[in-house]
């Protein structure tokens, strides 16, 4: 709130935003919110879960129609009717799923929807002349025209949005969480070429989580909170962390971990020994016993992910797995459960939750057995334990039968770990990225969550993008890089400069390509 | 499509309670449904219980002597039977994410084999229990090659329906099966009344009730949703989908099963061309009751309210003379305004 003074004298903004109320039904999703960005500068956009940050771009996107308020572009009021009408003006979004046709090509997918045409037949040349060029300004003339998008990499498809984007001649390009499905050296890249751009007076509105990038990339800072807006133009690089954090919040916290369990560890729970899976895991072995947390840190595509898929029998593997002594057979993850483990997936929405469906249902689906005779399902029982641990876990709205699809990430990540919770005797549990789009206040309710589990006996195998969390949690870390295990220490002895050390090193992880 | 045998019945007496007790079979599950399932849910079933209202008003107004009469009802559920009892067996399949365009001519199948001179030789208990495992074979290897054939499921059963159509043929040379005259006992089933009501009415009311209570208060129920909604989900969550998978469309035949067992009680006769075209007419019942194609959302009660408003249409078109071409013409208007209402109350339900 402190500049909206300053703007005034200078020329105007490229876009300025004032007072943008949303309502939608029963929720006020914008309620006031300003921004105004510069030709040229990546501008941050900031908030928790829930602040408005969603609805903000797709009122800029021109999916959404605001209730009240104006936008400015150069000074003069524009509408952004329409999705069309909003890329005509120069804005292009490039949302977390890529909104990509894996099917077509390269080229096809940059000039989609506004392709060079004559009389509807398709002027290939021009379109691959055009595109190699765009490319080329991007620094990626090495990705052919010609090459299908769904065999490219994460970051591949990241350039071709990108070069999508500009192919509209965008001066805005909106960028939702663009590093989430990239690993580290990756996310260098991507930078490289949103400074290209913003070299080119195109200006970014970049969007994150990750405090430590908005600080590498970003310019200045707008911080959403509650559909407000609570801050404009922060200085990106150095303003503080914790007045960024307590803007978002009102609280002074960004990672907050429980205190470690004291003492020993219970038996020997989990055993891997020499396990591979093809091209991505080689040969790792490791154990875990009753009541510790260990941690994997490693990138995206360092095999990390495989090794909880094949643990939980989700997956094909070489070597030996055991979980108190029976082996778990691949391919069948009814034992697996039945053994005695839970997995909270990386893909909350897509492989985790039934999202048309109740909390409640969602929580009692992995253990409907226990409340049923002869497939019978006694249904009082099922709601009293459902009702009893979204009691216990806090999740919030307290109401076992509402929709889980209307939660926020944070409260359903609690209802996925919470499936397993029901009914006593869960030995082990695989969290891959827990809190992944989990806002900061929520976080903190898991991590202490998880460490209660821990001290009550529970096993817990931890994968996570983000250094701090793994270091902050775990007991021990196991550092994974190119599928396998390059140093393994008490969490207390490792910390974040020399894990990432470890996790790059010096080689860059060869492109795994058939993903 | 299904041509109606317009019984001349000798209407028993007891013709004023016998209907509205029919209603009440039908209608108790949506009750108990709707309330569980929540505003979602019941929003569409109103709908479908207007429409049927509108239907019968019509019904009424045109043909005032010969659409309300206990005959004219006893027919409507009896036509509507054969189908609601496959209509039941394709909701499974379609909350369960699938598809089974198999579901006549499996029922064809069933029928042919179930009357076959060597079948009706060991009498009718036999022929039922024939054609209930023919059916159920058949959708159990539909859902063998979905499940472990990695099949879509939309070509498997299309290649089961061409295939299972011509093996009636060739089983019966191509010839009506009469249901020999040891054998009336199944035709009883069409011709005993219980309270004014044939027995296949009862069957098809069983049918109903066993399969809602088996999809809202059975595990099975409960996976079979989970199952269609996110089946990586479900997977995760230690629910084995494939045999899952295969169990609901096994379901599926043992519906066209028992859906064989009825035509051969109504026509007395097993035959290579009974059942043409079910497929769509329950698949066009299931969408019409709310069911999602896409799986993971639907309703028993939904489905069956769909079929009648099919059948009372096919009636009131009958009753009216006016032209079946008329009718289909009617039927498709009704399902593309049946799916865009839905699609208005589940907007605004989210």
């Amino acid at each position: 709130m402190e500049d909206i003074s300053r703007e005034q004298s200078e020329t105007p903004p490229l876009l300025a935003m004032r007072d943008i109320v949303k309502q939608f039904p029963g929720v006020r999703a914008l309620d006031g919110v300003d921004l105004d960005v510069r030709a040229g500068e990546v501008h941050c956009l900031l908030g928790q879960n829930g602040a408005g940050k969603s609805t903000l771009i797709k009122v800029l996107a021109g999916a959404h129609q605001p209730d009240s308020g104006e936008v400015l572009m150069n000074g003069e009021p524009v509408k952004l009717a329409t999705p069309t009408a909003a890329m005509k003006l120069g804005v292009a979004t490039i949302y977390q799923e890529l909104d990509l046709v894996d099917g077509l090509s390269v080229a096809e997918n940059v000039f989609l929807g506004h392709e060079h045409a004559t009389m509807g037949f398709t002027r290939r040349g021009a379109t691959m002349a055009a595109t190699r060029k765009i490319l080329e300004r991007l620094g990626h003339g090495e990705i052919r025209p010609t090459t299908e998008v769904g065999r490219l990499s994460p970051a591949g498809k990241q350039v071709v949005s990108m070069a999508r984007a500009l192919s509209h001649d965008a001066r805005i390009i909106v960028m939702d969480e663009p590093s989430a499905a990239l690993a580290h050296d990756e996310v260098n890249n991507l930078f490289r070429i949103i400074r290209e751009v913003t070299s080119q007076g195109v200006a970014v509105i970049y969007i994150s989580h990750r405090l430590e990038e908005i600080r590498e990339i970003g310019d200045r800072v707008t911080v959403l909170k509650d559909g407000r807006t609570v801050a404009v133009g922060l200085p990106a690089k150095d303003t503080p962390t914790n007045t960024v954090v307590s803007l978002m919040t009102g609280r002074n916290v960004e990672y907050v971990f429980p205190p470690r369990h004291v003492g020993g560890f219970g038996d020997e729970l989990l055993k891997l020994e020499n396990v591979s899976v093809p091209g991505m895991v080689r040969d790792i072995s490791f154990s875990l016993k009753a009541g510790e947390i260990v941690g994997l840190a490693g990138l995206v595509g360092s095999g990390r992910s495989e090794i909880i898929e094949a643990v939980y029998g989700a997956r094909t593997y070489g070597g030996k797995i055991t979980l108190n002594g029976e082996v778990v057979k691949p391919g069948n993850t009814t034992r697996s459960v039945r053994l005695g483990m839970g997995l909270a997936p990386e893909e909350r929405k897509a492989q985790g939750l039934l999202l048309g469906q109740s909390i409640a249902r969602n929580i009692t689906l992995a253990s409907l057995d226990r409340y049923s005779t002869f497939g019978w399902i006694n249904r009082k029982k099922e709601a009293e334990e459902a009702a009893h641990l979204v009691k216990a876990l806090d999740i919030r709205p307290p109401d076992p039968n509402r929709i889980i699809k209307t939660l926020s990430g944070g409260n359903q990540q609690k209802a996925v770990i919470g499936r397993w919770l029901v009914g006593e005797g869960r030995k082990l549990l695989l969290l891959d990225e827990p809190t992944r789009g989990v806002d900061v206040g929520a976080r903190a309710e898991i991590y202490a969550l998880v460490r209660r589990l821990a001290d009550e006996g529970v096993g817990v195998l931890l994968v996570s993008s983000e250094v701090p969390e793994v270091l902050g949690l775990a007991d021990r870390v196991l550092v994974i890089r190119e599928g396998r295990i390059v140093r393994e220490a008490i969490a207390g002895e490792l910390d974040e400069h020399t894990v990432l050390d470890l996790v790059m090193d010096a080689h860059p992880v060869s492109a795994p390509s058939h993903d | 499509m299904t041509e109606v045998n317009p019984q001349q019945v000798s209407a028993p007496k007891a013709d004023e309670t016998a209907p509205a007790k029919a209603h009440a079979a039908t209608a108790t599950p949506s009750g108990g449904g709707g309330l569980r399932l929540g505003r979602i849910g019941e929003i569409p079933h109103i709908g479908l219980v207007v429409a049927l209202v509108i239907l019968a008003v019509v019904g009424i107004v045109t043909v005032p002597d010969a659409f309300a009469t206990t005959s004219n009802m006893v027919s409507i559920l009896a036509l509507a039977a054969t189908i609601g009892v496959i209509t039941v067996g394709a909701t499974f399949v379609i909350i369960g994410g699938g598809i089974d365009l198999s579901v006549g001519a499996v029922m064809a199948l069933a029928s042919v084999w179930a009357t076959t001179l060597a079948t009706q030789a060991y009498g009718p208990w036999v022929m039922m229990i024939c054609a209930i495992v023919v059916g159920t074979g058949a959708g159990l290897l539909n859902g063998f090659l979905i499940s472990y054939g990695r099949m879509v499921p939309f070509i498997a059963t299309l290649a089961m329906l061409v295939a299972a159509r011509g093996l009636a043929q060739r089983m019966s040379d191509r010839k009506t099966q009469l249901v020999g005259a040891d054998n009336q006992a199944i035709v009883d089933l069409s011709t005993t009344r219980v309270l004014g009501l044939p027995l296949l009415v009862y069957v098809f009311a069983v049918v109903v009730i066993v399969g809602w209570l088996i999809l809202n208060r059975t595990t099975f129920g409960r996976r079979t949703y989970a199952v269609g909604g996110n089946p990586e989900a479900a997977r995760l969550a230690g629910i084995n989908v494939k045999r899952h998978t295969m169990m609901l469309y096994a379901l599926s035949g043992f519906c066209c099963g028992i859906a064989a067992i009825l035509i051969m009680a109504r026509t007395t006769t097993g035959s290579s061309t009974h059942g043409d075209l079910y497929e769509l007419d329950a698949i066009a019942a299931v969408i019409i009751g709310g069911t999602l194609l896409t799986g993971g959302r639907g309703t028993i009660v939904g489905a069956i309210l769909g079929l009648l408003i099919f059948t009372v249409i096919t009636n009131l078109f009958i009753l009216n003379g006016l032209n079946t071409s008329d009718q289909l013409i009617a039927k498709g208007l009704i399902i593309v305004a049946a799916v865009l209402l839905q699609r208005r109350s589940l907007k605004a339900s989210t």
